[in-house]
């Protein structure tokens, strides 16, 4: 089992993570940049609050879309790319 | 675009940057300045209701990144408003700035109204040499307590540099000055060469040498950081290049600047082109983007003359720079020269060869001086 699964995941203050109604899709939003999200990136970020572990957002999402397959993997997936690309650090 | 990239170009996207240029007024006299030779005087700048609209319209239409800048911003008393304005439309937004009259005051009010983000200018590493850069006393003192008030007020800080042959030798004490300031992200600019710093370039140029040992030293501080402190950003003049920049991203594609005095353009230095450009004081921003005859001039390929109309790489570069096209050959239509391909690339050659022994003075940028243009 992941050693992530038990940290508790916040947003990078150098990030705001929004809705853009033009591009019909979240993004991250950083000095002078933006990152269009996909759906799963998307579900994920909107569970990241500083106080949900990312074990809570597996279960959270497992509730939210319990036909989906491999929502942990892809959630673990997701931590590591974002903390690579310093989306998120962890509380 | 169309697919074989050759047929006239589909309805663009939104403008998803808007650079609000919101006077050319500025405090320092840097002589590697982007800004237009000819500055303009600030009786033609935009009042704030038409700041206001702009923002509106371009927000609307889909933009998402604000840039404030100038000139120096910090000039403009309605800063805080068009801030405050550009929050609720939920922009991002970014304050570009000398940091010369960012009190303590200003920067509270400014984070009371919602800003984002400080890009906070420096000229080199240390007073000296920053001073007579910007010819200001003192700014390098000044900006180092705006860097604090920066941090102090927990804004993303970016740190600009623009690297010339006056300071570049010193990138490894800007580089530890960053760390000590703490900036999240640094951009280590070598100048690029439209306004003042065309006029100044051959002053300005550093040799190939210098930029590669710069780049050398730049590498070689990342690989010790460890991932920790400053992102640094290494941009290198293209002269030096082989193929030209995918200037702006394609012209009318992604960004719109919008001049003080109400001038829109497809990137900061356009108004030199022998076109003539529409009035945010005359026309909406949803009608300029879209229905404008300059807006749509360098859209697409069909523009393009040899070699770029049979180049297979013009969907990545969009044929480069049209102002530097413009500056260096005389004729917009033409491949950027910067561009191996282009019969014209013997002209940058001669534009390192000229900075070797550069024939006129390097003139600061004040609208006082007389200009020596004689070129074009």
């Amino acid at each position: 089992m992941s050693e992530l699964i038990s940290k508790v995941p916040k947003l990078n203050r150098l990030f705001r993570f929004q809705f853009e109604k033009a591009q019909d899709c979240y993004v991250l939003l950083f000095p002078e940049g933006m990152i269009k999200l996909n759906g799963s990136a998307s579900a994920i970020l909107l569970q990241v609050d500083g106080t949900k572990s990312v074990g809570d957002i597996v279960t959270a999402l497992l509730e939210e879309y319990p036909d989906a397959e491999g929502i942990e993997e892809d959630v673990l997936a997701f931590f590591e790319h974002a903390e690579q690309k310093r989306w998120i650090n962890y509380v | 675009m169309s697919e074989n990239g050759s047929g006239p170009p589909n309805k663009p996207g939104p403008p998803l940057w808007l650079l609000a240029e919101l006077t050319y007024e500025c405090p320092l006299h840097c002589p590697y300045c982007s800004n237009p030779v000819n500055l303009g005087s600030r009786e033609q700048e935009c009042d704030t209701d038409t700041w206001l609209k702009v923002l509106s319209d371009a927000r609307e239409m889909g933009a998402v990144q604000l840039g404030f800048s100038g000139g120096e911003p910090l000039l403009r008393k309605d800063l805080e408003q068009l801030v405050a304005h550009a929050s609720d439309l939920g922009y991002y937004t970014n304050l570009i700035t000398s940091g010369i009259g960012l009190t303590e005051k200003r920067i509270a009010a400014l984070r009371e109204a919602g800003l984002d983000h400080i890009q906070l200018s420096f000229q080199a590493a240390n007073a000296d040499a920053n001073d007579l850069i910007g010819n200001k006393r003192h700014s390098f003192e000044q900006k180092l307590k705006v860097a604090k008030l920066v941090k102090q007020y927990e804004y993303p800080m970016v740190l600009n540099f623009c690297l010339t042959a006056q300071n570049i030798h010193q990138i490894e004490e800007v580089m530890a000055l960053c760390c000590e300031l703490d900036g999240d992200y640094v951009e280590l600019a070598t100048v690029q060469y439209y306004g003042w710093a065309y006029l100044n370039r051959d002053h300005l140029l550093p040799s190939q040498a210098q930029l590669i040992e710069a780049e050398a030293k730049v590498n070689a501080f990342r690989d010790q950081q460890d991932g920790k402190g400053p992102h640094f950003i290494f941009v290198t003049p293209d002269y030096y290049e082989e193929r030209p920049k995918a200037c702006m991203n394609g012209w009318g594609s992604t960004f719109l600047t919008v001049a003080p005095d109400g001038s829109a353009l497809p990137c900061h230095s356009a108004k030199i082109l022998p076109l003539t450009f529409p009035n945010v004081k005359d026309k909406s921003v949803q009608d300029i983007w879209f229905d404008d005859f300059a807006f749509n001039h360098f859209r697409g390929t069909d523009w393009m003359q040899g070699p770029c109309k049979t180049c297979d790489e013009k969907d990545l570069d969009f044929g480069g720079c049209r102002c530097q096209a413009y500056m260096l050959t005389g004729d917009m239509y033409k491949t950027d020269p910067v561009c191996a391909k282009s019969p014209d690339h013997h002209l940058m050659a001669e534009a390192v060869a000229k900075s070797q022994t550069p024939e006129r003075e390097l003139v600061y940028r004040d609208p006082k001086v007389k200009i020596p243009i004689t070129e074009i």
